[in-house]
């Protein structure tokens, strides 16, 4: 709370020396109290209630986290439980996690010739990393002895996956899929920004535009308080599979 | 003529080490009848770990041939029930779903609730009647190691391959799970071969003892046969002189081999290849 008291005083301080054009707490919040309190209003495609804002990216995030987790834990798998395809695939994906996804927005676009598609590959592409390289890592720590129980009773194949490595890489696959889901909120705003869709990066980006700075420091404030709660929620069910295969 | 039922013949095991090939194991025989139940016995890191993993189709043969009931052992397989050291059981499952994981892979022709009435019992004898739904870890390590041996009788194999299962228990749990292991084993009469460090163990439980060299290039360098009465109970078995004179003799053999002027320099423990994590109780 202190922190909290400790900025907004920074900024009001700011507001009146260095930073003329920005706008102090008391008129960010004069502006914006119609789009908090009345949250789920839709006036026009690009002056919509916070919430209704936010919902919006949360659908398209969804979507792109989701297709990054369907094609990232398989991928895991496959790069934990052989050698020879991590030595080949592991220098590729370390050369493609850190591209920016301001990179990879325009090849989508280029991919897909509309914006949404290329906003959800965007986020599948730059989201799926962590999940991919914590399920390798968890499939590869499986311990040896988990395994010869396996060996001993002589599991097939499927069974071996879904009885004896999956439920013991299941702890890293959280991880990633919580550190996937960090990444896929930090991508929707620049997805947004370059695609003008109506949400939460869409309409930071428009309010910059039509001069409401206003709205940029609500917006930024939204998004940070959204990922806050998604990493929270993700840890929750991390702690609790931890807690249950412990 | 006695009927071998697992014979171990001119076995070896070979590592391959930065500093080149280390033979843990080499020119090892011993036949065991059907029925027997033998204890292998040496000083820790010699080997004998590694000869119960071959005979469980964990590690590779390097030399010689493994049969087992006319058969050649070279993969893992439910015929052998295998307990560890650490009871390994499965955290995600509880205790009657861990025993009854190997009682569906061996007997997949009976219904659930044949099977489910098998684990039952196994677990019913291993005194966990009580316990079927708890978590793996909701259970002390003894119980846990109860859970172990129940899953592997409850496959019924043909043989059983016992690595230093009380190894990691205290004394009095220890006891108690050798007095349960003797009448669970009388019962069924299963062949089996046990690893151990403790002299009193090996000659409380064993028809035969065998007694292995000090690595490396370890192999067997004495038997001794245990003629004590049957049923054994400790309290009995203790008082008997015969127990002493029997358990002085293996004691005498571990000494001398622990001064035996080696042929090669002391070499580091292996311990990835022995897997003896805990502190290697001296006898």
């Amino acid at each position: 709370m202190f922190g909290f008291l400790c900025v907004l005083g920074l900024w009001q301080i700011s507001c009146h020396t260095w930073a003329q054009n920005l706008p102090t707490p008391a008129k960010t919040w004069e502006m914006s109290r119609l789009y908090i309190t009345d949250p789920f209003a839709k006036r026009g495609e690009m002056d919509q209630g916070i919430l209704r804002f936010t919902w919006n990216s949360l659908v398209l995030v969804t979507k792109g986290y989701l297709i990054a987790l369907l094609i990232g834990t398989p991928l895991g798998f496959i790069l934990g439980s052989s050698r020879g395809f991590a030595k080949t695939f592991d220098p590729l994906i370390q050369m493609l996690k850190p591209i920016s996804p301001l990179a990879w927005l325009p090849l989508g676009l280029v991919l897909f010739q509309k914006t949404t598609p290329s906003a959800i590959f965007t986020i599948a592409i730059c989201s799926m990393w962590p999940t991919v390289l914590n399920t390798a890592i968890g499939v590869r720590n499986v311990p040896q002895d988990y395994l010869n129980v396996g060996r001993v009773l002589r599991f097939s194949r499927k069974k071996m996956l879904f009885k004896i490595l999956l439920p013991a890489a299941l702890p890293y696959m959280f991880t990633g899929y919580r550190l996937s889901l960090g990444i896929a909120w930090l991508v929707i705003v620049a997805a947004e920004m370059l695609t003008g869709a109506p949400g939460i990066g869409g309409f930071l980006w428009q309010e910059y535009n039509s001069l409401i700075y206003e709205h940029i420091i609500l917006s930024i404030i939204t998004i940070g308080l959204i990922g806050f709660l998604l990493d929270w929620m993700m840890q929750a069910v991390e702690r609790r599979m931890g807690a249950a295969l412990s | 003529m006695m009927d071998v039922y697992v014979d171990l013949s001119q076995l070896g095991k070979i590592f391959p080490t930065p500093k080149g090939p280390l033979c843990v194991v080499k020119d090892f025989n011993l036949k065991i009848r059907e029925g027997q139940f033998v204890c292998l016995i040496g000083h820790s890191g010699c080997g004998k770990s590694t000869v119960l993993a071959m005979l469980a189709g964990l590690q590779d043969v390097s030399e010689g041939v493994l049969v087992l009931a006319g058969r050649e052992v070279n993969d893992p397989g439910p015929d052998r029930g295998v307990v560890f050291q650490s009871p390994c059981l499965l955290p995600w499952f509880s205790v009657l779903k861990n025993v009854l994981l190997g009682v569906e892979q061996v007997c997949p022709d009976k219904t659930n609730a044949q099977r489910e009435a098998i684990a039952r019992h196994y677990l019913e004898l291993v005194g966990l009647g009580d316990d079927l739904h708890k978590m793996p870890r909701e259970l002390s390590q003894g119980m846990c190691q109860r859970v172990g041996i129940a899953r592997a009788f409850a496959l019924n194999p043909k043989m059983l391959l016992l690595d230093e299962p009380f190894g990691m228990l205290d004394s009095i749990t220890r006891v108690q799970l050798q007095q349960e292991l003797v009448q669970l084993w009388e019962s069924d009469r299963k062949t089996v071969l046990m690893v151990t460090h403790d002299v009193d163990e090996a000659v409380f439980l064993a028809d035969r003892v065998v007694m292995m060299t000090q690595g490396p290039a370890s192999r067997v360098g004495r038997v001794l046969n245990i003629d004590l009465p049957r049923p054994r109970h400790r309290e009995a078995v203790l008082d008997q002189p015969r127990f002493y004179e029997l358990r002085g003799q293996l004691i005498e053999f571990l000494e001398t081999q622990n001064c035996a002027p080696r042929e090669e320099p002391p070499r580091q423990e292996p311990a990835a290849i022995c897997a003896l994590p805990q502190s290697a109780r001296q006898i």
